[in-house]
């Protein structure tokens, strides 16, 4: 099935290189080729033709946070989820009892959040 | 069926006839790398004709035809025009983290896309947690995204960054939930296991019921997670100019660009590979004849379609549901989704388990 017989790390190194790659040979092209011309007004920020006001490394809405929160948790859920899925034929009904402990639980702390109103907009 | 993996080995027996063997592996690498370069940049600018022209036929316009026969040119013209423009530095940015979020947009993409079985033999990276490596990576964008938005000191570029995040982490847990529960059916996270398990049938057809529910699920989140259809609030354009790359000019914009609608591939790419059996033909247990017509058509074939027909289902959405706003897109995830697929996890399980058939 594999490709050629290099180990898949190394694969795995060579196509992130090459995605480096392709990011700096088209900066490094069109530095070559593009324009360049001085004006003042193009560093500005773009924002509709007025000079904007304030920094907008901001803070902002703490909604966003929460999301982040309850994401962190259900993904670790995902995580630990994975390596038993793998097996979960052979684990049987005693793998079941005990991934359904940890599941429960996780869904407690979706309806914990939910009934607190962590989901709702505001 | 025709085993690529004939043509590779040609290939390296030949470069190590007369190679050390650090040379061989240091030049097959950048033959891949090359090979890498060329399908996603060709791709990238295919995807980019093809969405134009199949939103044109939605709207009863012509789209774009002047560049080439039937504007076939149009995506390389466009593709020169951003190398010729000028990339503006701008005075208030994060001049570090602005050059870095382009790397780890295309970097997230480019090692997604190497993960795809493409056909027979025809796979770069064959990890034994392949599918899991996939969304591991694919999530890197999202850090891309964040830092763009947020480095170019723009309120409009903040505002995009911070929807285009929650929209993605949240969703990514939908395509993390239904990705599991057809590795449950599977039993294997390798992506060549995945592919081979489907030789008698594709998993949409065997995996009964919730099979179907994980793949319209996907469909749903895939959608969010590459930023389009009716999930397009962080780029929204009425409102947010172009959202998190609004500050991005020339080619530096292009990569964003690029990544978006190779984003859409490598969506389409995973669902054909979990549910439409990746580059495996149309079998049917017991049509031996019908079987082995379909073995004629080569597996990069079958595979580039399906991946293309799901794209343009995705691309069908954008034109059918009108924008969500924020609160609706969170609930859809939380409210809807993410309790569906859990109650479908648990269903595909007793089916695995059990052999309970619905």
């Amino acid at each position: 099935m594999v490709l050629l017989s290099i180990q898949n790390s190394t694969l795995a190194i060579a196509a992130a290189l090459t995605g480096i790659g392709l990011v700096a040979l088209a900066l490094w092209l069109a530095g070559l080729i593009s324009p360049r011309s001085f004006n003042p007004q193009k560093g500005e920020a773009y924002e509709c033709g007025i000079p904007t006001r304030g920094e907008s490394m901001a803070q902002f809405k703490v909604g966003y946070y929460l999301f982040a929160i309850l994401f962190l948790m259900f993904d670790v859920e995902c995580v630990f989820l994975f390596p038993w899925a793998v097996r979960v034929k052979a684990l049987g009904g005693a793998g079941l009892v005990s991934i359904a402990i940890f599941f429960i639980i996780l869904v407690l702390g979706l309806v914990y959040a939910w009934r607190k109103g962590a989901l709702e907009w505001k | 069926m025709f085993d690529f993996s004939l043509f590779t080995n040609w290939i390296h027996n030949l470069l190590s006839s007369f190679m050390p063997e650090w040379l061989t592996v240091t030049t097959e690498c950048v033959l891949i790398g090359v090979a890498l370069l060329l399908t996603y940049s060709l791709l990238a600018l295919f995807y980019i004709y093809f969405e134009r022209k199949i939103c044109a036929a939605f709207q009863c316009r012509l789209g774009p035809n002047r560049v080439g026969p039937m504007g076939l040119l149009q995506s390389f013209a466009d593709m020169f025009k951003m190398l010729i423009k000028e990339l503006i530095s701008l005075n208030h940015t994060d001049k570090f983290l602005f050059a870095l979020a382009p790397y780890l947009v295309i970097l997230a993409s480019m090692l997604a896309f190497a993960v795809l079985p493409w056909g027979n033999g025809l796979q770069i990276i064959d990890f034994n947690i392949g599918i899991f490596f996939l969304i591991a990576v694919s999530s890197i964008g999202v850090l891309g995204i964040l830092l763009a938005g947020w480095s170019s000191n723009n309120k409009f570029t903040l505002i995009g960054a911070l929807r285009s995040g929650a929209q993605m982490v949240s969703y990514e847990l939908s395509i993390g939930l239904s990705v599991l529960t057809m590795v449950v059916f599977a039993g294997s996270m390798s992506v060549g296991d995945i592919v081979e398990a489907q030789n008698n049938l594709w998993f949409i057809f065997s995996g009964h019921i919730p099979a179907i529910i994980a793949f319209i699920i996907y469909l749903i989140a895939g959608t969010a997670e590459t930023n389009r259809g009716p999930f397009d609030l962080p780029e929204a354009e009425s409102e947010l100019t172009a959202g998190y790359h609004t500050e991005y000019s020339g080619i530096h914009f292009g990569f964003f660009y690029l990544a978006e609608y190779l984003n859409l591939f490598i969506v389409s790419g995973v669902a054909t590979l979990l549910f439409f059996g990746g580059w495996m033909p149309l079998h049917f247990p017991g049509w031996d004849g019908f079987n082995a017509i379909m073995d004629y058509i080569p597996g990069v074939v079958w595979f580039i379609g399906k991946a293309i027909a799901i794209s343009f289902i995705i691309i069908w959405f954008k034109w059918t549901f009108p924008r969500l706003r924020i609160d609706q897109m969170l609930s859809l995830e939380w409210k809807y989704l993410l309790p569906i697929n859990l109650f479908n996890l648990v269903l595909m399980v007793l089916i695995v388990v059990y052999g309970i058939h619905l």
